[in-house]
């Protein structure tokens, strides 16, 4: 079963269309990088699968449910800033989640159910190579380290879906192809269905099972305000592969990444396509 | 040559700190001098002699009338009055500040009043508390909380309201409710700042103390200054001014250490000096 399933979903800013017929499912497990030009309304797409906006058009199923239209633990978010809680030390701020939903009134644990959810913190930590780090306040890591934070914060709540804003976007090439490593451990190891928007296409194809392609099919000045940014492509990298699927079956549905790029050009006044 | 600006004081600084001091204390020494050399009798510009046994007949030696210590009874009224203003000042400024600051609707609602309030002249409003509360000691703790609060209340919904929206968004997808956030993410980010604009509003706290006891008290440091002020006691009002300076300082002092021991996240990024 799709993880997210979107449905002729579009974006409008009052006149401004932002996203148009927004097809896409997206199975349980998938790694989805999605790329574009600057503006075309990917970092707007996120927010929505976020429940920070909500479709002007269209329905998004989080597991065959309608998503809530607000944030919430089923989803995770890794932003390329202010991730992480500039007032907590690094246990602090891989507690909160566990801490709030183990408190609703005071938020905060003691005793021994502290202690419990301090060694799981810890083996996380340990984990990403934060060990040494507890009781350090943000501002005092180094950006490739606040993000492995953040990253750790976000999975220990177990979301059935994370969100990643470009999270590795501000990092130096080298820490950023050692952050690369972890987040596909990380992966594997949570089995967590991931989409990252990202503007480096290296990361893109490196790390996602499949690449969507935002962009403008129409950008004559004039078409600009009412025409918005949609799926121009969307090429499968490589499958998760799971053990007892059969998956050259399933290889035939889908266009080999070496084929010709098909462009969906259905005009927008068809019938939406309905999964 | 060096720039000026890259200039650090180094182990001079205590001496920078301590000369303007020096200077002032100097020049009001050759003043009185001069002023006693003319005029014997003078009563500006007392010598320090004399502020030392002013002060050691008020802080140490009971009133005859009234069997009491002035200088502590003094210091005692003002402060507890102050105490008791700033505190209730910090308590609305908390509650109201947070939830202006942090729900939209809340914003709507008062967002607008606490503008207005803001802007009415304290003062102008004295007689009003007055009529209305009397002239004892609640007039005078209700005129600190009416000074204060407003700009607290603003300060901090305007800390809050700017946390980044990508925090409350993470708390969120953390699983927290408001309460949660509010608690979690937004009290203790708020408090480094609280600390802070109270600290900028001890001066106008004790400025409407002064104001309200000048008016009508019988007891307090203001009290006091403005009762001497008939006979030119000038011997005793500048040790009172001294001392009512000395109490804000070490109360500025006090809450500037309190915000680095608990919220040390907070003073991280401040420039070394």
């Amino acid at each position: 079963m799709s993880a997210l399933s979107i449905k002729n979903v579009w974006i409008e800013y009052g006149a401004q269309v932002v996203l148009e017929q927004v097809n896409l499912e997206i199975e349980a497990g998938a790694f989805i990088a999605i790329v574009g030009p600057s503006g075309c309304g990917k970092t707007s797409f996120l927010r929505l699968l976020l429940g920070q906006e909500s479709p002007a058009r269209g329905t998004i199923l989080l597991d065959g449910k309608p998503m809530p239209s607000e944030p919430g633990p089923d989803r995770g978010v890794v932003f390329q800033r202010y991730s992480v809680m500039p007032h907590l030390t690094v246990l602090g701020n891989v507690l909160l989640g566990p801490e709030l939903e183990a408190s609703p009134i005071l938020g905060r644990t003691f005793g021994k159910r502290r202690r419990q959810l301090v060694e799981r913190a810890k083996a996380l930590l340990n984990e990403v190579g934060l060990g040494d780090s507890l009781d350090k306040y943000p501002t005092q890591l180094s950006g490739g380290m606040q993000q492995r934070l953040a990253l750790v914060q976000a999975l220990i709540r177990k979301p059935r879906v994370l969100l990643l804003d470009e999270p590795f976007g501000a990092l130096d090439p080298g820490i950023r192809g050692e952050i690369h490593v972890l987040m596909k451990k990380l992966w594997k190891e949570t089995g967590v269905t991931i989409v990252m928007v990202t503007h480096d296409l290296r990361e893109a194809f490196l790390l996602g099972t499949r690449v969507i392609v935002f962009d403008r099919l129409r950008n004559r000045p004039e078409e600009k305000q009412r025409y918005g940014a949609t799926i121009s492509q969307n090429i499968e990298v490589h499958r998760r592969r799971v053990p007892g699927q059969d998956f050259h079956e399933r290889i035939a549905e889908d266009s080999d990444r070496d084929d010709p790029v098909a462009v969906e050009t259905s005009g927008r006044d068809d019938p939406a396509t309905t999964h | 040559m060096r720039r000026v600006m890259n200039i650090r004081p180094g182990r001079a600084r205590w001496f920078l700190a301590l000369l303007p001091f020096a200077l002032i204390l100097l020049a009001y020494m050759m003043g009185s001098a001069h002023r006693r050399a003319e005029n014997p009798s003078d009563k500006v510009l007392p010598p320090i002699s004399e502020m030392a046994s002013a002060v050691k007949r008020v802080a140490f030696e009971e009133d005859k009338r009234t069997g009491q210590y002035l200088f502590w009874t003094d210091t005692k009224s003002s402060l507890t009055r102050l105490s008791i203003g700033l505190s209730v000042s910090v308590a609305f400024a908390l509650v109201l500040g947070l939830l202006i600051g942090l729900l939209p609707v809340a914003n709507a609602t008062f967002s607008p009043l606490t503008a207005v309030l803001s802007m009415v002249p304290p003062m102008a409003i004295l007689p009003i508390l007055f009529i209305v509360f009397g002239l004892d000691e609640l007039s005078k703790v209700m005129l600190i909380i009416i000074g204060v609060t407003p700009c607290l209340v603003r300060d901090l919904s305007f800390t809050v309201s700017s946390l980044p929206r990508e925090q409350l968004v993470k708390a969120q997808s953390l699983g927290a409710s408001t309460w949660q956030t509010l608690i979690r993410v937004a009290l203790p980010q708020a408090m480094p700042r609280l600390i802070e604009s109270l600290r900028l509003s001890l001066g106008p706290a004790f400025l409407f103390l002064i104001s309200a006891e000048a008016i009508s008290a019988d007891s307090g440091l203001g009290y006091r200054i403005f009762l001497l002020r008939r006979y030119l006691a000038m011997d005793t009002i500048l040790p009172y001014v001294a001392w009512i300076t000395l109490l804000a300082f070490l109360l500025d002092f006090a809450l500037a250490q309190l915000s680095r021991r608990t919220f040390p996240w907070a003073h991280n990024s401040e420039r070394a000096a």
